[in-house]
């Protein structure tokens, strides 16, 4: 592993998820009330693999972090702010709708013709970072595609652990069904790594990578290409908030003894 | 023309969540009218077309060689793909595991498919296949159609009632797979816990969610970290519980702080954790703020104990809060539980 590796995670934003969101819709197909004005932040599980992707680059010489994010331009640039001072990447911003109604298979060619262009990408280096699915759309198919799009063959989806060797191969574990985990052996890049939450805390703001970062930012806004991503081939026939709203009944000032055989009957019915 | 797609466990099997799918492809192709196949990956294929020989299907196809044994990317999405183009199927629904989660938007890729997941209902309607799904992390249902075929879907586990029937002879096909020469990448094995150790029962009853609460402050001005573990680990025991937790109580493990260790990223329910479905859940020492709460969406009954009467489950998340002191609440919990 002389050369380190080109990790490139493919992360964009979603609404701040203390937000209410309600549906609209419009011609161009299902949208959120006031989207435009909505706080947002960075989709969480690809914010883990961003960390991930960070904590790997500093350990091996070398390589290099990506971030590629399609999403409306002045809202990108909004998230670089608190973002890019998180840790060091360089951003590859393409312009285009972050709604979750739009089509994976169209964010995911848009994806993967941006990443295809980034100068000097080489795929025997090339890790694909990701979320495992997003907050949005939440489907867990656009890494997939753009995995397959790249002609990348070892692909990993609710990663935790990667373990890199000196050798460059890997192995990873990723969860599955009943809190376990798979674990595989790899023996090297290209890989598409979707990420679970990884082990990472989130870092702490760093105005220097925050200045650092900021210096590639911009040019990168600025010459982000204009995407046409929507619907596709999906035609949405509702979309709704089902009325969940429950009567809670507040119990107080009721001894515990009595709250247990409540508990214990409501357990055994 | 309606193509099940499954895959079986280590032991030839079918998990669950395969045969749910099974009923939920009947349902469609009785009220489609269409021509149903079933198409079976991994370890004894066969034997599993057999299990499920009485569903209806015109056609077995499997994939049973050896490169299917165990799951990887490369492998399953050829066998995959393989079985969609056979089949000639316009629709196709499959089972969302986490086998197949890994896989199957790669292979409906590579045979021409565009495919959806965490589908939680499918149906005809107006000569259409309308399927449903959540938005924004169980926070908005659509309900739509895709004007594309081959459509995959991927159903959710506990939407469908498990197809069951006896066993008879369902003569499967094996398909020609072209897997290519050498696979980079080779399952090593599961890590699970060790049996009592095991938190996540994803079939049990009871959802118990354990909160940051647990770690803090309590009255007389100190923490009870050791008494917290053991009341929680006591009540599942005694319940049969699964553990969930809020985000607070897992991060703070990585932010260094005393932390209950058995309870991991796992068993985060939320936003960026899962959304387990269970027929009742108790939250505890947890406030139900909302980034945790859409994590409850498949969850019926909700009881929450708390020591603030305001918290987000008073607010309509919750059927019944007790605003007590969860230790005092869950060691009478236990003693009655043990009696
Ligand atoms: C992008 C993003 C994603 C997120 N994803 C998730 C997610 O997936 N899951 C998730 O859970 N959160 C998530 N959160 C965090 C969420 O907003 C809350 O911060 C978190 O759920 C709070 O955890 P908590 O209720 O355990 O802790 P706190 O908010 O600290 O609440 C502790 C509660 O314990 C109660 N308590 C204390 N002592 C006792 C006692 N003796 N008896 C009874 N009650 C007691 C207190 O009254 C309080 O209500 C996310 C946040 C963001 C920004």
């Amino acid at each position: 592993m002389t050369n380190g590796f080109q990790i490139v995670v493919c992360g964009s934003l979603v609404p701040d998820p203390l937000q209410t969101l309600e549906p609209v819709s419009s011609p161009q197909g299902p949208g959120l009330k006031n989207e435009t004005m909505l706080p947002s932040v960075l989709d969480p599980w690809a914010a883990c693999a961003l960390y991930e992707a960070a904590n790997l680059a500093k350990q091996i010489p070398g390589s290099k972090v990506y971030l590629v994010s399609l999403g409306p331009k002045a809202k990108l640039q909004q998230l670089m702010m608190t973002v890019a001072q998180k840790v060091p990447f360089e951003l590859v911003a393409v312009d285009g709708s972050a709604s979750g109604f739009t089509d994976a298979q169209q964010v995911a060619e848009q994806l993967a013709a941006a990443i295809g262009a980034i100068p000097g990408l080489d795929k025997s280096r090339l890790l694909l970072f990701g979320g495992c699915s997003s907050a949005s759309r939440d489907a867990g198919v656009t890494l997939q595609l753009i995995g397959e799009r790249l002609g990348i063959q070892d692909q990993f989806t609710a990663v935790d652990e990667l373990k890199v060797a000196d050798d460059g191969s890997f192995t990873v574990k990723e969860r599955i069904e009943g809190g376990r985990y798979q674990v595989s052996t790899c023996t090297g890049a290209p890989a598409v790594l979707a990420w679970a939450t990884g082990s990472l805390p989130e870092p702490p703001n760093n105005p220097q990578v925050g200045m650092m970062n900021m210096r590639g930012v911009m040019p990168a806004l600025m010459k982000a290409r204009k995407a046409e991503v929507n619907t596709g081939a999906v035609a949405y026939a509702a979309t709704e908030i089902p009325a969940q709203k429950r009567d809670t009944r507040i119990v107080k000032d009721t001894p515990a003894e009595e709250i247990a055989r409540e508990i214990v009957e409501w357990i055994r019915r | 023309m309606i193509l099940t797609l499954l895959h079986t466990q280590d032991d030839g099997s079918l998990p669950k969540a395969a045969l749910e799918t099974v009923s939920a492809a009947i349902s469609l192709a009785q009220e489609t009218g269409a021509e149903l196949k079933v198409g079976i990956i991994g370890n004894d294929a066969a034997g599993a077309a057999n299990a499920i020989s009485a569903c209806g299907a015109s056609a077995f196809l499997t994939v049973s060689a050896p490169e299917v044994a165990s799951p990887r990317y490369a492998t399953d999405a050829a066998a995959a793909a393989a079985l969609i183009k056979t089949s000639g199927a316009e629709i196709i629904l499959a089972p969302g595991t986490s086998r197949f989660a890994r896989c199957l938007p790669g292979a409906a890729f590579r045979a021409g498919a565009q495919a959806d997941t965490h589908v939680v209902s499918v149906k005809a309607e107006g000569g259409k296949v309308v399927a449903q799904r959540w938005f924004y992390r169980q926070r908005i249902l659509g309900s739509f159609t895709r004007n594309a075929t081959p459509w995959l879907l991927m159903i959710d586990s506990g939407v469908y009632e498990p197809f069951s029937a006896a066993p008879g002879m369902a003569a499967a096909t094996e398909a020609a797979v072209e897997f290519g020469t050498e696979q980079k990448t080779k399952f090593s094995g599961i890590e699970a816990p060790a049996a009592d150790a095991q938190t996540i029962r994803p079939d049990a009853q009871l959802l118990f969610v354990a909160g940051a609460g647990w770690t803090k402050k309590q009255k007389d001005g100190q923490t009870h970290v050791g008494e917290a573990g053991s009341l929680i680990q006591g009540f599942l025991k005694l319940a049969k519980a699964s553990l969930g937790s809020s985000k607070s109580i897992v991060d703070m493990q990585s932010e260094g702080q005393e932390a209950l260790t058995f309870i991991t990223h796992m068993n985060q329910v939320g936003q960026t954790g899962s959304t387990p479905r269970h027929a009742k859940g108790l939250s505890t020492c947890c406030h139900g703020e909302e980034p945790h709460v859409v994590g409850w969406r498949f969850i019926n009954e909700r009881r929450a104990v708390n020591l603030d009467p305001n918290c987000g489950w008073a607010q309509g998340k919750a059927d019944v809060l007790y605003v007590a002191d969860a230790f005092e609440v869950m060691s009478k919990v236990n003693e009655m539980l043990q009696a």
